[in-house]
């Protein structure tokens, strides 16, 4: 049969319902072989009831999706020799080998005992787990676990990698090295799907969607996204009171938007000097002075609370993240 | 390019035995757990009477009521623990524990049998204990019987050289296990009983935990079926019963003496049989269970209470109520049980029993299906149905 190979991944107003409550609202995007596709939002969002309903674990409950050329509700059992997938959850056999894991699930998408044997020491590279193929994997590290993982469901080689939340838990240094093995998957042509809450992990992605309340509210390369999204200057206060600083910018008509960042405080305006001005003679009525008001690049992080202050209809909500 | 279905059962069967070899606690469950029971109950479950301490009140003192009460003293049944001169007593030692039954003979007790006066004899017993003072009340009537028709014997036949004989003369012969030993009986039943609880239940565990551990979900985005899934997990749990198996079997020979006598090609299958229903049991109660707490209770209930109860291991199918009897038909310990003390006590052939195999068989089938159809839809209907993450 012939397979439209354009895209690995196209979604048509795909929908899940649980009972009354939509968790993925009528979402449509189409993925590029061989691209990082990003799937950002927050825990609830609808990532994980996407990914599981293309992976076959869930069935929709309209609309239509082909993974690799295969149709999800008609083909499932085509699909699943075709992709791999990495959840969320930590899930390989904690009383298993290294090696027997990867064993296993090479026996368990039917690789040879050849295939598996000649594929084991490039998983054991990869996962930088090298000489250590005979220690259970309970006594690994959960960045060591997780590169297992993302071994274990490479194997077979397939053309599409599921990834959901790969990198929760992880330590940094882990997760940069986690993105390393994600590029050089993409290298090798095959497509990444991958979730993640991080925002800061969604610049190593060359498309996104940032999807909110099962509906996807923007799209596109992260460079796109910071350019379309923001065309107003976003001003970083920063000052030891930056909650009272909030509290008194939040409600002002010239604010369009602010947020909290760690110990500082994101504000957007109409014009980046005027705003300036007009945000240290404000906070020094509150006898705050800021000791740094600078414009900065939008992360996007900022793109996302816009969209989302955007999608609820109010705008200067000032929401508070860690 | 198609992999053989076969070649996906190596995989999960040798992830099982690993997993089980390296969990030991699952090992002892399954290994030593069984041989404990056994021992347990073989000795605890005791239903035979014996060695009842007896007091005798011997008010008559004669040769005769001294005969009477060797009769009591020869047998197993009761040892005699005191004999007194008045009933007084016998209160107290009963109310204290002391004896469990005791004997009056009555004064002129001779002579009134000589006389044809027809004496009376006295047997209490403390009833505090049901089960025992019936037996033990069965044994001191035959005893007292037997006594009563040799005296009238030798009687009539005083009067009456040559004369009489008794009309009926009865022998009773038990057959398959003479000496009517609760553990005989019992040894088939407790390896139905553990064999059940024991398969069961680490068989739900073992998918449980998978779903627990997200080990699950991971299988069910792979090319692997449900029903390699269900082979390869069965065939360790299996052996490892069957090993259970026949150390309960040898436990049961040197402990209590009950060896097989029938055809070991026909107690394999009929053990095989008996374990697969229970593996299927468990497959199925993993399926709608998602924490091994839960599934370790539901194994319980459905396991410990039909098997001990209504399988005849204990209580016999054939004196419960019409609707409990229809009942004990989805019990697989209920033919199983038929078919092994067929096998172990009797040794006799496949004609005898075939009916209960065949039950046991279907059993087995249906259960197996059920429990490959509930695995695929844990997949496939879950995706139907589905929850929220």
């Amino acid at each position: 049969m012939i397979r439209p190979q354009e895209y690995s991944i196209a979604v048509k107003a795909l929908t899940k319902t649980f009972g009354g409550f939509t968790a993925v609202d009528a979402v449509s995007f189409e993925v590029g072989r061989g691209a990082i596709f990003g799937f950002l939002g927050a825990n609830g969002a609808g990532k994980s009831t996407t990914i599981r309903m293309l992976c076959g674990l869930l069935d929709p409950t309209s609309g239509t999706a082909t993974v690799g050329g295969f149709d999800v509700g008609r083909e499932p059992e085509k699909i699943k020799k075709v992709i791999g997938y990495m959840s969320q959850k930590f899930s390989l056999y904690e009383d298993l080998t290294v090696g027997e894991n990867i064993r296993f699930f090479g026996g368990v998408y039917g690789l040879s005992k050849k295939t598996v044997d000649s594929r084991l020491p490039w998983v054991l590279e990869m996962a930088g787990l090298k000489g250590r193929e005979r220690s259970l994997t309970r006594t690994l590290s959960v960045g060591w676990k997780q590169r297992l993982a993302l071994g274990c469901a490479v194997l077979h080689e397939p053309e599409i990698v599921f990834l959901d939340e790969p990198t929760g838990g992880v330590d940094p240094a882990s997760r940069r090295r986690f993105w390393e093995l994600i590029n050089e998957l993409s290298e090798r042509k095959v497509t990444v799907f991958v979730t993640t809450h991080y925002l800061d992990e969604a610049e190593y992605c060359n498309d996104i969607r940032l999807i909110h309340a099962g509906r996807i509210v923007a799209g596109g390369s992260p460079r796109e996204l910071k350019d379309q999204v923001i065309r107003n200057p976003i001003l970083e206060v920063s000052s030891d009171r930056t909650v009272d600083a909030l509290e008194a910018l939040r409600n002002e008509p010239w604010v369009l938007e602010t947020s909290i960042f760690g110990t500082s405080l994101h504000v957007s305006v109409a014009d980046e000097e005027e705003g300036r001005g007009l945000i240290r003679e404000r906070l020094a009525k509150e006898g705050i002075f800021p000791e740094r008001v600078d414009r900065i690049v939008p992360s996007l992080e900022d793109v996302f609370i816009h969209k989302i202050e955007e999608q609820s209809g109010h705008r200067k909500t000032g929401e508070t993240r860690a | 390019m198609r992999t053989l279905p076969i070649a996906f059962v190596r995989p999960v069967m040798r992830k099982e035995f690993r997993q089980i070899r390296r969990d030991s606690r699952s090992l002892i469950f399954m290994i030593f757990l069984p041989a404990f029971l056994l021992i347990m109950f073989g000795f605890a479950l005791n239903f035979d009477v014996k060695h009842i301490p007896l007091a005798v009140v011997d008010q008559d003192g004669s040769r005769t009521s001294r005969d009477l009460i060797e009769k009591f003293r020869t047998t197993e049944y009761f040892d005699i623990r005191s004999v007194l001169d008045r009933t007084g007593e016998v209160d107290g030692l009963m109310a204290r524990d002391k004896i469990r039954a005791a004997l009056i003979i009555p004064e002129r007790f001779s002579e009134d049998l000589l006389a044809q006066r027809s004496p009376s004899v006295q047997f209490l017993i403390d009833g505090a204990n049901a089960m025992s003072g019936t037996t033990a009340a069965g044994y001191a009537a035959s005893i007292l019987l037997s006594y009563s028709q040799r005296v009238t014997l030798e009687a009539m036949a005083r009067r009456r050289p040559g004369g009489p004989m008794l009309p009926l003369k009865t022998e009773v012969r038990v057959w398959y296990n003479p000496e009517l030993r609760s553990a005989k009986f019992l040894v088939p039943g407790l390896m139905a009983f553990i064999l059940m609880v024991t398969l069961t239940t680490s068989t739900a565990f073992s998918i449980v935990r998978e779903k627990e551990r997200g080990t699950m979900e991971q299988i069910y985005v792979s090319p692997l079926r449900p029903t390699a899934l269900i082979i390869g997990k069965m065939i360790p749990y299996i052996l490892i019963s069957l090993a259970s198996a026949h150390i309960v079997l040898a436990l049961g020979w040197v402990l209590f003496g009950v060896a097989v006598k029938g055809s070991y090609f026909l107690l394999l299958l009929t053990i095989v049989l008996f374990l697969i229903s229970g593996l299927g049991q468990g497959i199925l109660i993993s399926s709608i269970t998602r924490t091994q707490q839960v599934a370790f209770l539901i194994c319980v209930l459905t396991t410990i209470l039909p098997t001990f109860i209504l399988s005849g291991f204990v209580f016999p199918v054939r004196n419960m109520p019409r609707v409990i009897q229809a009942i004990t038909y989805l019990i697989p310990a209920k033919y199983f049980l038929v078919a092994l003390r067929a096998i172990i006590l009797k040794g006799v052939g496949f004609a005898a029993f075939w009916d209960q195999i065949l039950f046991l068989a279907g059993f087995a089938i249906v259960i197996l299906l059920l429990s490959v159809a509930s695995i695929r839809r844990s997949t496939e209907g879950g995706r139907r149905r589905g929850r929220a993450r």
